[in-house]
This record gives structure tokens, sequence and C-alpha cells, in this order.
């Protein structure tokens, strides 16, 4: 199956086949530099209580401006159903559009998506008429739940939140790819630029970082190699790569050697 | 009066409205989602909602993060 030629969030069509996360940066300026620099038109932000001890406080959109950028806010560090939906309305209220990304955690340690409270979520969102793009793990079966309960994309983990291990399960995603016709963009556990690669050359039509990008030593240098690496990756989808083969063959012609 | 706001207890003046306690706090309501005791109240409501004794009010914003 060839997927879209672009990444499609809530009905708008991005440029980019990258997202970026917004968190761990050393300032806005460096945040800025490095959404940049990562060429993604589509950034996601957390829900969090107002400073308001601190009254010159900086607001990240004054960096990331919602005219320019696609913002995509989310549900990180729910722990239940309720407080999901709960911090979901609020994102909405606050004003940007019906687009949430949905995490409903299960445990602290490994930062498992709880699938059974993140399916519950996304039905009563999807009903209060939220575009509901859920983060979950590799599981087939759980993505095709998600998207008859009318998420809007799945995305499914590559491994633990932050930990950069890359695609651990590249079969699951190939399945999940075959499994749903919804986008599916791969979402955390990427720890460097071939770790993007290879899920856009499994056909994926996203990927979504924050920690690879802004926790290596050069954040802006990092977030253009994943530029780059989303891009090739998903030239090498299109392109159709060659079979593996366990024996050589040769690209130069036999006839016409000296003999 | 004695309200909870952000979690935290704060003495507002009596008959003070949300729109007041943003503009008290330098907070621009285009930015934030305020919720009243658990109810999210509308923008265009702001004004007219006045807070009682013991409310409960929360202002949320946008902060840089990504998963969890």
């Amino acid at each position: 199956m060839l997927r879209g030629e672009r990444l499609v969030v809530g009905g708008v069509e991005l440029k980019s086949h990258l997202i970026v996360g917004t968190g761990k940066y050393a300032s806005f300026e460096q945040t800025k530099k490095a959404v940049e620099a990562s060429g993604a038109d589509c950034v996601t932000v957390a829900v969090r209580r107002v400073n308001i001890l601190d009254k010159n406080q900086e607001n990240l959109l004054e960096y990331l401006d919602p005219k320019e950028y696609k913002i995509l806010p989310n549900t990180a560090g729910c722990y239940g159903v309720e407080e999901a939906v709960r911090t979901a309305r609020l994102a909405r209220a606050a004003g940007i559009s019906d687009l949430i990304k949905l995490e409903v955690i299960g445990d602290p340690k490994t930062l498992f998506p709880d699938t059974e409270g993140l399916l519950q979520a996304t039905r009563i969102l999807v009903k209060e008429g939220f575009i509901v793009l859920p983060y979950t793990n590799d599981d087939p079966i759980v993505a095709k739940k998600l998207q008859d309960a009318g998420a809007a994309a799945v995305m499914p983990l590559a491994a633990p939140i932050g930990s950069g291990l890359g695609i651990q399960n590249p079969f699951n995603i190939r399945i999940i790819l075959e499994t749903v016709s919804i986008p599916v963009i791969v979402d955390a556990g990427v720890g460097t630029a071939s770790d993007a690669a290879i899920a856009m050359e499994l056909g994926c039509d996203g990927v979504l970082m924050n920690t690879a990008i802004a926790g290596a030593k050069e954040p802006i240098l990092m977030a253009e190699a994943m530029r780059h690496a989303v891009e090739a990756g998903r030239l090498a989808f299109r392109a159709g790569r060659i079979g593996k083969k366990l024996y050589a063959n040769a690209s130069s012609p036999i006839e016409g050697m000296i003999e | 009066m004695i309200v909870k706001l952000n979690g935290q207890s704060r003495d507002v003046p009596a008959d003070t409205t949300l729109s007041d306690l943003l503009s008290e706090l330098r907070i621009l309501p285009e930015r934030v989602a305020v919720e009243l005791n658990f109810n999210i109240i509308d923008r265009d409501s702001l004004q007219r909602v006045r807070l009682k004794e013991g409310d409960s009010i929360e202002i949320i914003g946008f902060v840089g993060g990504g998963s969890c």
C-alpha cells in the first residue's frame, strides 16, 4: 500500500512528515531554532497550570506562532481516562483547535500506554468532536480498535518514551500499516537519524520525536539530521527497496570481460 | 475571601470576577483555559462569573512538552 504523499493531521496537509515535541530544551529560543532546523510544521505542546507567581513569564507560543505551526496539544503525564479527557477539554478551551495527541499512561517506569484506558478516552473525545491522535503501543489489534473508535491517526511507539532505543519491532509496525487505513505516525523511542529513516522506509506516514533532538549534544544539528532522515526514508520507501538476498549479485556486466 | 488558585490558597476581594483575576495576574485570556470547580468557563463568560469563598480555579496554558 502506498500511503498518502503528505501527512494529513486534522484535515490539514503538512509539509513535513516530522512532528516534533517542544520539551526539554534549554530555552524557548533554542526550541524555536531546533523546530526550524527540523523542517517540521507541526509541533506538540503539553497542557499545564500557568505559573501565577511569575508575571513576566514568557509564553512558548510567542516563539512558535500558531499561524505558522500546527499546534498539537497533548495529554502527556495523564494516568487515567478522566484526567486525560479533562486535559483534552482544557486544551481545546485554551483555543487552538480540536486536535489532541492523546496519552493515557499506564506505568511511570516504562511510560507504556494503558491501552484499555486509551480506547475509552478515544471514544469519549471522538464523540465530543475531537480529532484524536492516540499514543499507543505497537499492537496491531489495538491500532485497529483505535481506528474503529474514530481515531484520526495511530501513533505507535518505536520503543519506550525517551529511551532512544529505536524501532524495536519493525514487523509489528509493518502489520499496523497493513491493518489500518488512517495515518500511522511512529511516536517515541527514536534515538538517532537512522531510527527515523527506518520508520519512514517501513512506509509510516510520519514520525514524532522530542528527546532525540532536545537531548542531543547539539540539538539544532540533530534537528537538521532528522529532517534529512525523514525525507530520505520517505524517498526510499517511495523508490521501493531491492529484495534481500543471501549471496552476491554483481552490478557490472559479465559480457566484455577481457580474457 | 479565600479561593484555591492552581492548587494554592489565595485571598481575593469579594465580588471578584474571573476576568478581574486574570487581569490581576496579567494573563491574557486568549492564551489560557479557565476551569472553575471542574467546569470549563467560556472566554465570553469570564466577565460575568463572580468568585465565591472556597471556589477552586485552574488556569492552564501550553508549555513545552513531547510525550509524558
